[in-house]
């Protein structure tokens, strides 16, 4: 006969088991960027001798360092342009198509809405191939318009199908009563739509933020210029110029993870439910 | 007034549509002409090869397909190791209720980070002479494991797959326990009521009910994993001697290593033509899972 004592015990020791399994997961999750940060306090010489987590010193000069010599100040400021563009154009764009798909009939509608979708689904690996070209006829290569355009692009097809969504589900009352109070197409777009999609936007909002901030393919083919390089390839070419300056790499990485860590934490909410519906359309 | 309001209509759509057109449905068109020409991305003339560039990729290509075996390799890590972990923890996750928002918020760190900073981090820890890694297996007393694990070839494409794994499990973490959540409570109470131990439940209801979930995450792992490549530039380039060359990375080295455009194209369409029937068939796996 078994006792209450040995499925008390025996329902302990498997939560015990699951716990330590989290814990260390979770620990191998959060382990490189503190090992990341903590390289970035160390100096040149202490770098490659020093195995401790807790550096005896702490060398904040490296951020100083790299935001002025290793140029993270500018490439800093560069990426923050670049993903502020691309994702007031994307919100726009994509909530204007998104709308009229959504509410309005005018011939060449479906097949429009079609091709959109069919672009979220057929993968074009080497497209940086062709619009490389394209953007070299246009003479829109090594400018940031090309590149805020190429990524406008990018991001387009999967949020016009989250706000598309979200429209045809909206109730249309308030529009009605908006339209009959006289109000034209784009003020109801502006001031009835979009205030209501505020919680879809903010999904957009993140996730594009996100693919433009980690961005680096299309960045490399386009920039010949390091004045207008953004952050993730500054850090490869630094890299590639100085191999061996690993403290003012791993400022120039935690200055380029910060930000995302923190849009992460304050936003986390939208990003579950963006990898979740994300999920369902895939 | 219907003329007016129809043209209006096509104001709403046509940004989207002018930047489609012209990132999208040109780049793509172009892709299938390009492919046909040797063309080295900048004289004004074009060598019309027909399929030569296909026959040179199927036939002569060796690194291609050396390429596409790693990127293989890297994808069977990902299917198994990644998203057995994932799985294992969405479950115990959705058992434990408090620190359950937590963990969800630690284990999607990896996935939003970038693939430059997670390369050049891990790359730094894995370094043979002063990683940290070797580091501590030297303190651990087992000097005999340590090895240069990115530069040595027997090592470094099953390090690379690791460490895209750790990046990459969130995803499927996330994916597995919003299935979980789905899953009604009531059935296993009804379940227990009827006599059912845990495995039994975990046997009889979990799995068969998480099945489509698991044949999303693994359509999403595939196509994720085949066209990753970012992560690869980061910690090895692609080397040691085209041991971690993965097909993206010979794309890249075709347009800028050897300006051989219209064969970057070729490779493309190619590498595309392969994912689409990957995914066809995962396709028709799954409607024939779900029938079940």
């Amino acid at each position: 006969m078994k006792t209450p004592l040995y499925y008390k015990t025996k329902k302990v020791t498997v939560n015990l088991i699951i716990h330590l399994l989290l814990i260390a997961v979770a620990v191998t999750c959060i382990f490189p960027l503190v090992w990341m940060v903590s390289s970035s306090l160390k100096t040149q010489e202490t770098i490659f001798k020093d195995m401790s987590l807790m550096p005896k010193e702490f060398h904040f000069e490296n951020y100083y360092l790299a935001w002025k010599e290793g140029g993270f100040g500018r490439y800093f400021i560069n990426s923050i342009v670049y993903t502020v563009s691309v994702v007031v154009g994307i919100v726009i764009i994509s909530s204007l198509a998104a709308y009229a798909f959504s509410r309005y009939r005018f011939p060449g509608r479906n097949i429009l809405f079609v091709m959109f979708m069919a672009a979220m689904m057929i993968p074009i690996p080497g497209s940086f191939v062709p619009l490389y070209v394209l953007l070299n006829k246009l003479h829109l290569r090594n400018t940031a318009v090309g590149y805020i355009l190429c990524m406008i692009n990018v991001g387009l097809s999967t949020s016009i199908f989250l706000l598309k969504t979200f429209f045809d589900k909206l109730p249309r009352e308030l529009e009605d009563a908006a339209r009959i109070d006289g109000c034209s197409k784009f003020g109801i777009w502006w001031y009835v739509a979009l205030p209501l999609a505020k919680p879809v936007l903010a999904v957009v909002v993140v996730f594009n933020a996100l693919n433009v901030w980690n961005e680096y393919i299309l960045a490399l083919v386009i920039f010949d210029s390091k004045p207008l390089m953004p952050l993730q390839v500054a850090l490869m070419t630094f890299q590639g110029e100085f191999i061996t300056r690993y403290p003012l790499l791993m400022a120039g990485l935690t200055i380029t993870a910060l930000p995302i860590i923190i849009v992460y934490f304050l936003m986390q909410k939208y990003i579950v439910k963006g990898v979740t519906q994300g999920a369902i359309v895939g | 007034m219907k003329l007016k309001s129809t043209l209006e209509n096509y104001v709403f759509v046509l940004p989207a549509a002018i930047i489609f057109i012209i990132f999208y449905v040109i780049p793509f068109i172009w892709v299938f002409q390009l492919g046909l020409f040797d063309w080295d991305g900048i004289l004004p003339t074009k060598t019309f090869v027909g399929l030569g560039n296909f026959k040179e990729i199927l036939f002569e290509d060796r690194i291609w397909w050396q390429s596409m075996l790693n990127a293989g390799w890297i994808t069977v890590i990902a299917l198994t190791l990644q998203n057995a972990l994932a799985f294992l923890l969405a479950w115990a996750c959705n058992r434990e209720i408090k620190l359950k928002n937590f963990y969800r918020l630690i284990f999607f760190i990896p996935p939003v980070l970038s693939e430059v900073v997670v390369g050049l981090v891990w790359q730094w820890i894995l370094d043979g002479n002063y990683g940290l890694l070797n580091g501590w297996l030297v303190q651990m007393g087992l000097p005999h494991l340590v090895r240069n694990w990115l530069s040595d070839p027997n090592t470094a494409l099953t390090t690379v797959a690791i460490v895209h794994s750790w990046k990459g499990f969130g995803w499927g973490f996330l994916i597995f326990l919003a299935g979980l959540q789905t899953i009604p409570q009531e059935l296993y109470e009804a379940a227990r009521v009827d006599g059912a131990n845990a495995w039994v439940c975990f046997r009889k209801i979990t799995i068969p009910l998480m099945i489509p979930v698991a044949v999303l995450v693994s359509m999403l792992t595939v196509l994720g994993t085949m066209q990753a490549f970012v992560l690869i530039i980061a910690m090895t380039g692609g080397g040691p001697a085209y041991h971690t060359q993965v097909p993206v990375l010979r794309i890249l080295a075709s347009m800028r290593g050897s300006s051989r455009f219209g064969y970057a194209c070729a490779q493309g369409i190619s590498f595309g033509v392969i994912l689409v029937a990957i995914s066809f068939i995962q396709y028709r796996f799954s409607r024939r899972s779900r029938q079940v």
